[in-house]
C-alpha cells in the first residue's frame, strides 16, 4: 500500500484517516501524522483499543507515550474497531520511520462516511502545521 | 546581603503579605530549648512509655517486633542515604537508584511476582493501592471481594477510598477464623475485580488458598496476595497461587515498630499490570557511554503527567525504608529468611501448646497458625488479663472485641524469633496464676 | 578510588552457602513445622535472595551513598522540596528507647510520653496554621490532599450539597487533579495572570454552586505570595466553597502569616520539608492536614485527645470520612519535627522563614544578573529563572545547566517546573545555607553561562555516569535483575 498524502483527511489533533470501499462497507485506516511523532520524539508505548470496540467521532481510542508526555489519540469519525496494528506495541520504531503505511494503527468499520466532511483536507493540515500547532 | 538586595530591612522583604493578614503576635509555641535542655526533655517523655525493648512484646497484628542487625541501623544512618531526595538527577543519584532497583528485584524474588515499585505508604495503602490497579484493570468492574479475617484497618481503608468513586467493599465472613469456599465463591460474580487474600489472615491462620484464588479466576476477578514479608521464608510465593497483584507491610523487614509509622508497602505485580501499577519504578539503561546505569522510569503512569488519569496521586516511595529492607534481605539471605519464619513458627507454636494449658484460656480458632494465633479467655476478661502481663512487664496481646464484637473474649499474640523460651513460659506462668481458682465454664 | 567492585548489583556479588545474619538456634522443642502448616501452603525452597558475608553487605551500601549526592554533603537547592539541614539531634532523639520501639496497638496507658507529644504537635500545627482541628494520619503531602478533599466530599455529602468540581491553578502540581479523581471531583484549570497570581476573573467565571474546593499553593511554586489571596477566599466562599492550601511552601510564611488568616479552610502540611525531617531518598515524609472547626468532624481518626492529665486516642465520629492508613501515622517524621519545633521556639520558627526569604532574596539579587526572573526582582522562600534567552541565544537549556552544575558539585535546581515559565529553574536555598555556599553557587552559574553549549550538551562530566538513555529504560523497561 502506497498513500497518497493528499487522498487522506487529517485531524486538528494530527491523526490521519484514509477510506476505501471493501465490499459494500465504508473502511477506515488510522495513523498518526509525521508532524505528531516528531513532536512526540521518542515514541516509548502505545495503547491500543480492541477489535469489536466502538467509538464516536473525535472519542479517544488509543494513547502514545514518550518518555515524559502521554497523547491520546482520537478517531477521526465513528467506527468500530475491526483490526489493530499489534507489532506496533513492540516495534514503536516503525512509526518514527513509516507513521503512513507500516505505522497505521487502527482499522475501523466507518458508520458514517459523511463525517470525512468535517476533517481536514491535506493543504489545510499543512497550513495548520505550518503556523505550529 | 540586604544592600545587594537593594532592601532596608528583612521586614521590607515581606510587602508583598497585606498587613491586614499578617500575624500580629509571637507564635504561642514554648521557647527555644537548647540540645541539653531538648535531650532532658526527649528523656523524660520517653521515659513514660513502655517500648518493646523494656518489656517483652507479643503484640502483632501487623506490626512485629522482629530482630533488626545493627548493620541495617549504621548503613541506613549515612546521611548520603537520609538527607538526599528522589533521584531527580541520576548521575548523582545512583546509590538511591541502584538501590531501588535492588529492593525491587529482591521484592520480585521474595513474591514470584514480575515487577515491584518503589514502594508505598504502608500495608493498607499498598492493599488500596492494588485494588484500584484492579478496578482500573478490569474496567467496568466495581465490586472488590476480602474476607473479614483481612486486617481491620486494611478494611476500613478500602471504605474509606471505595465511596467516592462508586467501589463497592464485599466482605466475607469468618466465623471460624478461615475461609469457607462456598461462601466465598457465593460472593464472587461478573461485577468482582479482584479478591484479596491474606497469607497468613489476620488471626495468623495459614491456608492453602490455591482453591480460593482459583474461584476468582474462574469469574475473571484478578487475585491480590496480602502476605507477611518474614513468613515467605517457608511459605509459598503467591505467585504460585495465582496472585497477579501481591502487597505486604514491609515493617518486619528491619524496620522499627515507632508507633505505626513510618512503615512500608510492598507492592508488586505481574507484567500485564505493570502500566497500572502506582508510584516509583527504578528501571535499567546505560548512559552515553554505555555504562550500566539507572532511572526513574515508566514516568508517564505517573500523576505529575498523566494527572486526573493517573491511577494514583502517589508520588513518593519510602526510600529510606526500602533501603533498611534491602540491607535486610541482603544480610539475611535465603537461608536466614528461613530460619528466622522457622523461629517465629516453632516459638509460636510451643505458646500456642502451652497456653492451652492453663485452664482459664483456650485457642480460640482450629486453623493452622504461624507466628501469631488468637486466646480466647474463657472468663472473659481481656482486660484483665492484659493489664496483668503488663504488671509483669509483659506487652501480652491485642484485644480483639474493638474490631470483631463477636470476639471480644478474644485476643490477638504475637511471637517473634526474638522471644526467648523463659519469656514464653514467665507468660504461660501469669495466665496460669491467672487461672487459678477462675470459673471456666468447660474446663 | 572508586569502588567499583563493591558497587556491582548485589545479585552478582552473591555467592552460594555465604551467611551474614546467623540466628541462634531454637530453644524450644523442636516441630515439624511442615506437618502443622497445610502442604498446599507451604514453600519448596526459601526465596532465591543474594548470599553474602556482613562485610559484603556493609562495602556494598556504603559505597552505593557515595554515589549520591545529599544535604549533609552539598548544596541542594532544589526548589519546592526546601532541603534544609536535618539537625542530627533529631536523629538521634527520635530514635530513644520508649519512642522508636513502642508497638502500635499499645494501651493507652503504656504511651503517655508519645501522645503527649502528639497532642502538642497537633496543637503546634493548629497555632502556626491558624486550623484549629488537626489528624496527624496521612503520610505524605499527596496523601494529606486526597484526606482533606474526602473531608470536603465529607462535609457537602453531609450538607446534602451536589458540589462536583474542584478548581486548581495552572501552575498546580500534578497530584491535585489526581487526588480530586480519587475524592470523586472533577478539576476545572484556573489560569494565571501574566504576573503568575490567579487570574480573577478566569476564576469568578468558573465558581459557582458546583465548586466544592480552590485549591491552591500560596505562597506559589513561583515563590509569590498571591497578595489577592483575601479575594480570592472571599470569591470562593460567597459561592459555598472551600480553599484549600498546598502548605509545600509554609517554610517562607511562619509566624509572619496563618493559612487560617488569609482564608484557607483546609490545609496540609510537609513536616519532612518545612520541619526538618530528612527526605530519605524520597521518603518518608508526612502529611498532617489542618481545618476549621466546623470540618473537623470529617477528619480521618484516629486523633490524640486530653482528658485531664491523661491523653487518649479519639477514634472519631460517625461523620469522619474513615482511615486513611493503618496505625496512628508516620509517627518518626512527627517526632523529628516535634523536635525541631521545641529547638526553635515560636520566635525561631519566625527567624526560620525570615532567613529563608533573605536568603533566596539574595541569591536572587545575584542570579537575575544571570538569568532573567520573569516574575519580579524579589520572592519568598524560592524564586523562578529562565534559561529561555540562553536556549535561544546560544542553544544551553535548563537542562543543561543543570547537569553542569553538578560538576561544580552543587545539586541542581528544580527545572521545568512550573510548566508556566519556559525553560524554568526553580532555586530555593533555605535558611540554613550561607552567603559564602550562595556567592559559591552564582559564580559557578556565571562560568557555566560563559562555557560552549557543545560541552554543556555532554555535562555532567565528572558523574560515575553521563547522562543515562531514558528512552531506552522506558522503550524496554528493565525493571529486575535476572541471572544470565
Amino acid at each position: 500500500m502506497n498513500l497518497n498524502l493528499e487522498k487522506l483527511f487529517y485531524c486538528p489533533t494530527h491523526e490521519w484517516i484514509s477510506i476505501e470501499q471493501v465490499g459494500g462497507e465504508t473502511i477506515g485506516t488510522v495513523g498518526i501524522t509525521s508532524f505528531a511523532v516528531e513532536q512526540l520524539t521518542d515514541l516509548v508505548f502505545m495503547a491500543l483499543p480492541k477489535v469489536g470496540q466502538t467509538f464516536a467521532a473525535g472519542q479517544e481510542f488509543g494513547e502514545v507515550e514518550s518518555v515524559k508526555a502521554v497523547s491520546p489519540v482520537y478517531l477521526p469519525v465513528a467506527g468500530e474497531i475491526i483490526e489493530v496494528n499489534t507489532p506496533l506495541v513492540d516495534q514503536l520504531t516503525i512509526l518514527n520511520e513509516d507513521p503512513y503505511t507500516k505505522g497505521w494503527i487502527v482499522k475501523i468499520k466507518v458508520s458514517d462516511p459523511s463525517q470525512t466532511s468535517a476533517l481536514l483536507s491535506y493543504a489545510d493540515y499543512q497550513k495548520q502545521c505550518s503556523s505550529g500547532h | 546581603m540586604l544592600q545587594a538586595i537593594g532592601a532596608a530591612s528583612v521586614a521590607e522583604l515581606f510587602e508583598s503579605i497585606p498587613s491586614e493578614l499578617r500575624l500580629n503576635r509571637p507564635l504561642a509555641i514554648p521557647p527555644a530549648l537548647s540540645e541539653i535542655e531538648l535531650t532532658q526533655h526527649a528523656k523524660k517523655l520517653a521515659g513514660k512509655n513502655l517500648g518493646a525493648e523494656t518489656a517483652t512484646c507479643f503484640l502483632g497484628g501487623g506490626a512485629y517486633d522482629h530482630f533488626i542487625p545493627a548493620v541495617v541501623d549504621s548503613l541506613a544512618s549515612r546521611g548520603e542515604f537520609y538527607t538526599s531526595y528522589t533521584p531527580y538527577q541520576p548521575e548523582v543519584s545512583q546509590g538511591n537508584l541502584q538501590v531501588m532497583f535492588e529492593y525491587e528485584t529482591l521484592i520480585c524474588q521474595l513474591t514470584g511476582m514480575d515487577v515491584s515499585n518503589a514502594s508505598l505508604y504502608d500495608g493498607a495503602s499498598a492493599t488500596v493501592e492494588a485494588a484500584l490497579m484492579c478496578l482500573a484493570q478490569n474496567d467496568g468492574r466495581r465490586k472488590v471481594v476480602v474476607p473479614e479475617s483481612l486486617h481491620p484497618e486494611y478494611r476500613m481503608c478500602l471504605k474509606t477510598y471505595f465511596q467516592w468513586i462508586g467501589a463497592e467493599l464485599v466482605e466475607v465472613a469468618t466465623p471460624e477464623g478461615t475461609l469457607d469456599l462456598q461462601a466465598w465463591t457465593n460472593a464472587i460474580d461478573s461485577q468482582t475485580a479482584c479478591v484479596i487474600l491474606p497469607q497468613p489472615n489476620f488471626f495468623g491462620i495459614v491456608e492453602d488458598l490455591k482453591p480460593f484464588a482459583a474461584a476468582a479466576k474462574s469469574a475473571g476477578a484478578s487475585v491480590v496476595a496480602c502476605v507477611d514479608a518474614i513468613s515467605l521464608g517457608i511459605l509459598d510465593k503467591p505467585s504460585n497461587w495465582s496472585a497477579d497483584v501481591v502487597v505486604a507491610e514491609g515493617q518486619s523487614l528491619g524496620n522499627p515498630l515507632q508507633y505505626g509509622g513510618p512503615y512500608l508497602g510492598i507492592l508488586a505485580c505481574r507484567e500485564a499490570f505493570v502500566r497500572r501499577l502506582p508510584g516509583r519504578i527504578a528501571g535499567q539503561t546505560i548512559d552515553r557511554s554505555g555504562k550500566r546505569c539507572w532511572v526513574l522510569t515508566l514516568q508517564t503512569r505517573e500523576q505529575h503527567i498523566r494527572r486526573e488519569k493517573a491511577t494514583s496521586n502517589i508520588c513518593t516511595n519510602q526510600g529510606l525504608f526500602a533501603l533498611r529492607a534491602a540491607i535486610y534481605l541482603s544480610l539475611l539471605g535465603p537461608q536466614g529468611l528461613k530460619e528466622t519464619a522457622l523461629l517465629c513458627g516453632q516459638k509460636a507454636h510451643y505458646l500456642k501448646q502451652q497456653i492451652a494449658s492453663a485452664p482459664r484460656y483456650s485457642i480460640a480458632f482450629d486453623g493452622a497458625t504461624w507466628c501469631e494465633f488468637v486466646v480466647r479467655d474463657q472468663s472473659g476478661d481481656v482486660a484483665g488479663t492484659l493489664e496483668y502481663l503488663q504488671s509483669k512487664g509483659i506487652l501480652g496481646g491485642i484485644p480483639l472485641g474493638q474490631w470483631y464484637p463477636e470476639l471480644s473474649d478474644c485476643f490477638l499474640v504475637a511471637v517473634t524469633e526474638k522471644r526467648t523460651k523463659c519469656e514464653l513460659d514467665s507468660y504461660v506462668a501469669a495466665l496460669k496464676h491467672l487461672s487459678v481458682g477462675a470459673f471456666v465454664t468447660n474446663a | 578510588m572508586r569502588n567499583t567492585k563493591s558497587t556491582q548489583l548485589i545479585f552478582e556479588l552473591s555467592r552460594s552457602g555465604r551467611r551474614a545474619h546467623l540466628l541462634p538456634p531454637a530453644d524450644v522443642p523442636n516441630v515439624d513445622l511442615g506437618s502443622v502448616l497445610p502442604s498446599g501452603a507451604l514453600a519448596d525452597a526459601p526465596p532465591p535472595l543474594p548470599e553474602l558475608a556482613e562485610g559484603d553487605v556493609v562495602r556494598h551500601f556504603t559505597n552505593l551513598s557515595t554515589l549520591n549526592m545529599s544535604v549533609d554533603t552539598h548544596f541542594y537547592p532544589l526548589g519546592s522540596c526546601t532541603m534544609k539541614y536535618n539537625p542530627k539531634r533529631n536523629e538521634r532523639l527520635a530514635s530513644l528507647p520508649g519512642l522508636v520501639d513502642v508497638h502500635p496497638y499499645q494501651p493507652e496507658s503504656t504511651i503517655q510520653g508519645l501522645l503527649e507529644i502528639l497532642w502538642n504537635v497537633q496543637n503546634d500545627f493548629a497555632e502556626i496554621s491558624g486550623l484549629p482541628a488537626v489528624s496527624l494520619q496521612p503520610a505524605a503531602g499527596a496523601h494529606g490532599e486526597l484526606a482533606a478533599l474526602m473531608v470536603a466530599a465529607a462535609h457537602f455529602r453531609k450538607l446534602g450539597q451536589h458540589r462536583p468540581n474542584v478548581l486548581a491553578p495552572d501552575s498546580s502540581h500534578g497530584t491535585n487533579p489526581a487526588s480530586a479523581k480519587m475524592a470523586g471531583f472533577e478539576t476545572i484549570t484556573v489560569k494565571s495572570g501574566a504576573n503568575g497570581l490567579v487570574d480573577l476573573n478566569d476564576l469568578r467565571s468558573k465558581v459557582n454552586e458546583k465548586t466544592a474546593v480552590f485549591m491552591i499553593t500560596n505562597p506559589s511554586t513561583l515563590g509569590l505570595f498571591d497578595t489577592q489571596i483575601k479575594e480570592i477566599a472571599e470569591i470562593v466562599h460567597s459561592h459555598g466553597g472551600l480553599i484549600y492550601l498546598d502548605g509545600a511552601n509554609m517554610n517562607a510564611i511562619l509566624g509572619i502569616t496563618r493559612p487560617g488568616d488569609f482564608g484557607a479552610d483546609m490545609m496540609h502540611y510537609n513536616p519532612h520539608k518545612t520541619f526538618s525531617g530528612p527526605h530519605g531518598g524520597g521518603g518518608p515524609g508526612a502529611g498532617p492536614i489542618c481545618v476549621r472547626d466546623f470540618l473537623a468532624p470529617y477528619l480521618p481518626a484516629p486523633t490524640v485527645g486530653r482528658k485531664g492529665d491523661t491523653y487518649y486516642l479519639d477514634q472519631g465520629g460517625s461523620d469522619s470520612v474513615g482511615r486513611v492508613r493503618s496505625f496512628f501515622g508516620n509517627v518518626g517524621v512527627l517526632l523529628r519535627a516535634f523536635f525541631y519545633i521545641r529547638s526553635l521556639g515560636g520566635s525561631g520558627l519566625k527567624e526560620v522563614s525570615e532567613n529563608a526569604v533573605l536568603n533566596a532574596n539574595y541569591l536572587l539579587s545575584r542570579v537575575r544578573h544571570i538569568l532573567p526572573v520573569p516574575h519580579g526582582n524579589r520572592c519568598m522562600h524560592e524564586f523562578v529563572a529562565s534559561a529561555s534567552t540562553l536556549k535561544k541565544e546560544k542553544g544551553i537549556s535548563a537542562m543543561d545547566l543543570a547537569k553542569r552544575l553538578l560538576d561544580f558539585g552543587f545539586h541542581a535546581p528544580t527545572v521545568y517546573f512550573p510548566l508556566t515559565v519556559p525553560e524554568a529553574v526553580m532555586v530555593e536555598p533555605t535558611e540554613t545555607e550561607s552567603k559564602e555556599m550562595m556567592d559559591a553557587f552564582v559564580e559557578a552559574l556565571f562560568r557555566i553561562t560563559g562555557e560552549s553549549a557543545d560541552l554543556l550538551h555532554e555535562a555532567p562530566h565528572t558523574t560515575k555516569i553521563s547522562r543515562p538513555d531514558e528512552v531506552t529504560a522506558a522503550r524496554k523497561p528493565v525493571m529486575k535483575w535476572t541471572a544470565s
